[in-house]
């Protein structure tokens, strides 16, 4: 859909090759792309005027002139303008010295303020805090059902309320006393939705922040919000003066362009990102990485983050052996595979990478799940001998495999190519390895059909 | 008069008032910030045009739909049918009512009730309380109406339901969280037909088009209303939040892709100054929009009239 930033510009100045150097018009050319771009991102016009004139500024500089690349040059520029907006840095939680911590999480309807109340205190829970949690949305049909659910499903305790509690004041005040009774050290406080011009519902919020004094007060803003974040942001910012930022529904394709408008209009930072309808979905914010989502550059950073996170570091050093001296055998094919699952589901990894260069290409890579289970099924059937060795696999083995993994000789063979390709493939890779990469990389063309072949797969590689 | 999807359109005394407060907003934001860029101008300049630029995308109306109006204005100048400022108010209420008008589109004929409605949507867009306000609005034309809790995914979703289902006074037809949400449409659609209900509402779990196997999970739905209605379903709804931005666009494009999308309802009008979402919608995919929602209570469900739309933005 959008071109990525970094692409169009290439574009502007690949025109100005031969003249080797960057005119004012040229920079005109650029500027209006870029602005185009963050318009297209959902970024604030306000913010937008802003942030070209100061890129302005720095990219009519003689640095960006007279350098090879200028387009990299003003993709730079772009970025790290970016992230002096979005904070330098990821914002950490504050809590209260006399437990219970108080959390409001407050937001316009549909933001997500529920599930990501439910996300945080399993976030909390996972981080040695003792959460608990308590609706006081009185309006909205069954959302105290629903965070009763939600509270559930995460392991932390709900106030439900006295009979005849119906009132947010009074069942926020008894679930501060429960907590402290139950010696819960957060109490996180969610919020029917309302809008920002509903005077009623937001003296509430005003009652309840005088009544609780929360250490946090937590704004839900949907990731997909256009034009509009700033005077919503602005309102609740003004009556409220909120503490951080949640941006929800950050795995859809949204550019999230809101985050930069609401941070830049309240100016409290950006804590959390909601990637995902799981209830772990639930990630600190990193500035910097937001401002190349933005840009379309993705999100390469929480890509090796999450690997590090789930592959098994001396599998992986084991592998790297094997990979290098041309051991990779069926077995530790499965085992990559293995691997890759626990990353989650493939499609939303794709979508952390990058689109430009050679991973263009990924941009609709639909990525069939079930073929991998049936690949890691075919394995299984395998005698240890078999996978040690693929040779020996004659045509009465892959009948015999075929049978014992409910798939057909046609899918034996199959995998048996991929995986013979995928070996010479290696070879070459680590012979690039010993002797140094450069070359070789480019020439890599991997083979269609193979499971993870046309994705960036094994992250070892 | 033969039935339509939605029965006649009655034209309700109010409804033009209830359109004009529930855009106020948007009159505000986009009317109104047009009103102050023509403010005392003559001609029509470079700088004018920016002004107009910047008032347009930033109602969400988007970059290419604004460009394209921009672009008629500046082929008027030069031709010289147009040089004054004063004109361009005019120009530009046109323009944006010829885009709706080009999409509107009349609901499919039912040949045989029950007319199936599925309403799709992201996750937070309003596609419950939606379809307790058309519940309503149904019941007060005299008919009858059948909901099918089929967002057995998120927690208390069917709960939700079956609230409006008794403040409507509406049969819901539901089973277990985490059961086949086409399994209760099969049911719902069975007991639709033996109740001689004249609507089916189905209500369906959140998604973001992103996800290839949720969007899936809407055909496999379709394929299975079909086998009990062939026709079915005669009428898809996406539900849209009118603060959206330009990612509505994406969202439009990859549900009517994927199911077949008939119709717009645009929620949460009243709280937002934009809803420029559905003017680029209705210009490059083509939609019409059927409801938009101004508000909280049931009632405040309004059908869509492209001309009244625009003459509660642009009145004076």
């Amino acid at each position: 859909m959008f071109d990525n930033l970094s692409e169009k510009l290439q574009r502007v100045f690949k025109n100005l090759r031969g003249e080797g150097k960057l005119s004012a018009e040229n920079m005109e050319t650029a500027l209006r792309e870029i602005r185009m771009a963050l318009l297209e991102a959902d970024v604030n016009f306000r913010v937008v005027k802003q942030l070209i004139e100061n890129i302005k500024q720095k990219a009519t500089g003689e640095e960006v002139l007279l350098s090879l690349s200028p387009a990299q040059q003003v993709v730079k520029i772009v970025h790290e303008e970016l992230i002096k907006i979005l904070g330098s840095h990821e914002s950490k939680l504050r809590f209260a010295n006399e437990p219970p911590s108080v959390f409001l999480i407050v937001g316009l309807q549909g933001s997500g303020k529920t599930t990501s109340t439910g996300k945080l205190a399993r976030y909390l829970a996972r981080n040695g805090h003792r959460p608990m949690v308590v609706s006081v949305d009185v309006y909205r049909p069954a959302a105290r059902e629903q965070l009763k659910v939600v509270a559930r499903e995460v392991g932390q305790p709900v106030y439900e309320g006295a009979p005849g509690e119906s009132l947010p004041l009074d069942l926020a005040r008894s679930a501060r006393r429960e907590s402290n009774n139950t010696g819960r050290d957060v109490l996180l406080v969610d919020t029917a939705g309302r809008l920002h011009i509903d005077e009623q519902l937001m003296t509430e919020l005003q009652e309840l922040k005088a009544q609780l004094n929360p250490v946090e007060i937590l704004f839900v803003a949907d990731a997909m919000t256009g034009q509009d974040a700033v005077k919503s942001a602005d309102e609740f910012h003004k009556r409220l003066g909120i503490t951080g930022v949640i941006l929800t529904k950050m795995d859809g394709d949204a550019r999230g362009g809101a985050a930069l408008s609401i941070r830049h209009v309240t100016g409290q930072p950006l804590k959390f990102v909601g990637v995902g309808e799981r209830l772990d979905a639930l990630e600190p914010f990193h500035p910097d990485r937001a401002a190349s989502r933005i840009l379309g550059m993705g999100d390469v950073l929480s890509l090796i983050e999450k690997a590090a996170e789930q592959i098994d570091q001396k599998k992986a050093v084991e592998m790297q052996r094997k990979l290098l001296d041309n051991d990779f055998t069926l077995e530790d094919f499965r085992d990559q595979l293995r691997q890759l699952r626990k990353l989650g589901p493939l499609q939303s990894l794709l979508g952390m990478m990058p689109k430009v260069g050679v991973l263009k290409e990924l941009k609709d890579v639909k990525v069939d799940e079930k073929e991998i289970s049936r690949v890691v099924a075919i394995i299984d059937s395998m005698t240890p001998r078999e996978r040690d060795n693929h040779m020996i696999i004659n045509g009465s083995r892959r009948r015999r495999i075929a049978r014992g993994s409910g798939t057909s000789v046609q899918d034996v063979n199959q995998l048996l190519k991929q995986y013979a390709e995928a070996r010479k493939m290696m070879k070459m890779f680590s012979g690039g390895l010993k002797g140094g990469l450069g070359k070789r990389m480019g020439k890599m063309k991997l083979p269609p059909g193979f499971p993870f072949g046309d994705m960036p797969g094994p992250l070892d590689r | 008069m033969i039935q339509t999807l939605f029965g006649s359109v009655e034209q309700e005394p109010t409804l033009l008032e209830k359109l004009k407060s529930g855009v106020q907003k948007t009159r505000a934001g986009l009317v109104s910030a047009l009103e102050d860029a023509l403010q005392g101008r003559k001609e029509i300049d470079a700088d004018l045009l920016d002004e107009l630029e910047v008032t347009l995308i930033s109602a969400d109306v988007g970059v290419k739909t604004t460009g394209e109006i921009l672009d008629r204005i500046r082929q008027r100048v030069e031709r010289h049918q147009l040089s004054d400022a004063a004109q361009l108010r005019g120009m530009i209420s046109e323009h944006l009512l010829e885009i709706l008008e080009a999409s509107e589109r009349a609901p499919a004929r039912v040949a045989e009730p029950p007319a199936v409605i599925l309403v799709v949507g992201v996750n937070g867009s309003g596609k419950t309380t939606t379809i307790g306000k058309l519940a309503q609005r149904f019941r007060g034309e005299g008919r009858t109406a059948l909901l099918c809790a089929a967002d057995t995914f998120r927690a208390a979703a069917i709960e939700q339901l079956e609230i409006w289902g008794q403040r409507t006074a509406t049969a819901v037809v539901r089973q277990g969280p985490g059961s086949d949400p086409s399994a209760v449409l099969f049911d719902a659609l069975n007991a639709a037909r033996a109740r001689k209900v004249d609507y089916v509402i189905v209500d369906t779990a959140g998604r973001l088009q992103t996800r290839e196997n949720l969007m899936a999970e809407l055909q496999k739905m379709a394929r299975t209303a079909r086998k009990v209605i062939p026709d079915a379903p005669h009428e898809v709804l996406l539900v849209l939040d009118a603060t959206t931005g330009q990612n509505g666009l994406e969202q439009a494009r990859k549900f009517t892709e994927i199911s077949g999308v008939t119709g717009i309802v645009l929620t949460k009008l009243d709280g937002t100054a934009k809803g420029g979402i559905v003017v680029a919608i209705a210009r490059e995919l083509n939609l019409p929009i059927r409801y938009v929602g101004v508000g909280e209570k049931a009632e405040d469900l309004l059908p869509f009239d492209a001309g009244k739309f625009i003459e509660s933005l642009f009145e004076k």
